[in-house]
């Protein structure tokens, strides 16, 4: 498995060779810094901490800069693990930069972002209800989401609600994984990632690329 | 810094040299046609009415008649499909969007003839 963190950039067009138009994501990935490698006999369970992105000198906080001596590198804004098979010996070292490079043999990627909040949302857009007529005398609930619950229904017992049912509450921010996105294009030299379809986040949030299952 | 790297991320797939038209122009577009695993190219002759976007997303609407029946193409100018464009004749007109030919019929179709120096044909 190989993993890297980077930077949603934006979205764009390119062609491919049979000269159909494919909706990319660009995505400025690493170079990362390994910060800290994982043992079970140490830890616990194996990973690989790498971290992306210096923090500005006037922020940076003392026990971060020490974590980060140790890596002999500055101190991370974005550090993610990869998880590692218990037991497996692992050739990344403390301070080892990874680059986009660790995808050239990636046909397919999994990108991990933080979606956009939506605010506190009703239940159309929140749970895909859908609502009542515009017309035919309906009045006053066009985006309701209907009754909740009745006194011996099973949606509850009664008087009381469901666990769990759908309504009205704060809607997106939280994280997201779109899998298989077909690796178009890697650039090595500006260190960037070109994948196919779009990505969770807006443009300058982080993401974890990984390696699909999927080959 | 984000237009930057996008542009450049599309340039790839930009034509270095795009052929000189202008709107107003009768133009053959050479397109690419894939029949099966057969590829041919298919001339679509008529006048550019319209340019549009920027970068990758470039495209022209060429209109014609065919059997008393207007048809219009929008091209996308970037495509590995469009092959070539070749300007024949240069019409004259006065603004950037000659979507008033799809009111006319007959002959009033035909845009006066301005002599260019672009054009296969003089």
């Amino acid at each position: 498995m190989a993993m890297l963190l980077g930077k949603k950039v934006g979205m764009t067009q390119v062609y491919d060779e049979a000269g159909k138009m494919l909706p990319v994501t660009v995505i400025q990935a690493g170079p990362c810094t390994v910060t800290q490698v994982k043992t079970v006999e140490v830890d616990g369970y194996s990973a690989v901490q790498m971290g992306y992105d210096d923090i500005k000198p006037s922020r940076r906080k003392k026990p971060a800069v020490g974590h980060a001596d140790k890596a002999n590198t500055a101190p991370k804004r974005f550090i993610k693990e990869m998880p590692l098979p218990n037991d497996t010996e692992t050739e990344y070292k403390i301070g080892d930069s990874v680059t986009v490079s660790v995808f050239a043999e990636n046909k397919y990627v999994d990108v991990i972002g933080t979606g956009k909040g939506k605010g506190y949302a009703g239940v159309m857009k929140r749970h895909g209800f859908h609502g009542f007529p515009a017309s035919h005398g309906c009045e006053r609930k066009h985006r309701a989401g209907g009754s909740i619950s009745s006194f011996a229904s099973d949606a509850g017992h009664g008087g009381n609600l469901k666990k769990g049912k759908k309504m009205a509450g704060r809607m997106g921010g939280g994280r997201i994984t779109t899998k298989n996105h077909d690796l178009v294009s890697i650039d090595e030299e500006k260190d960037l990632l070109v994948v196919k379809g779009s990505v969770p986040g807006p443009a300058g949030g982080y993401v974890i690329i990984r390696s699909a299952q999927k080959s | 810094m984000k237009t930057e790297i996008l542009d450049a991320v599309a340039s790839k797939s930009i034509k270095e040299k795009i052929p000189h038209f202008e709107i107003g122009d009768i133009v053959d577009v050479n397109c690419k046609i894939k029949e099966g695993n057969k590829e041919r190219i298919q001339i679509f002759t008529g006048t550019v009415i319209a340019r549009k976007g920027r970068g990758i997303n470039e495209t022209f609407t060429v209109r014609r008649i065919v059997n008393n029946e207007g048809v219009e193409r929008i091209f996308p100018l970037h495509s590995p499909n469009v092959v070539n464009v070749k300007a024949i004749r240069s019409g004259k007109k006065r603004r950037a969007k000659l979507y008033f030919l799809r009111q006319r019929s007959g002959k009033a179709v035909k845009l006066a003839q301005r002599h260019s120096t672009h054009t296969v044909s003089k």
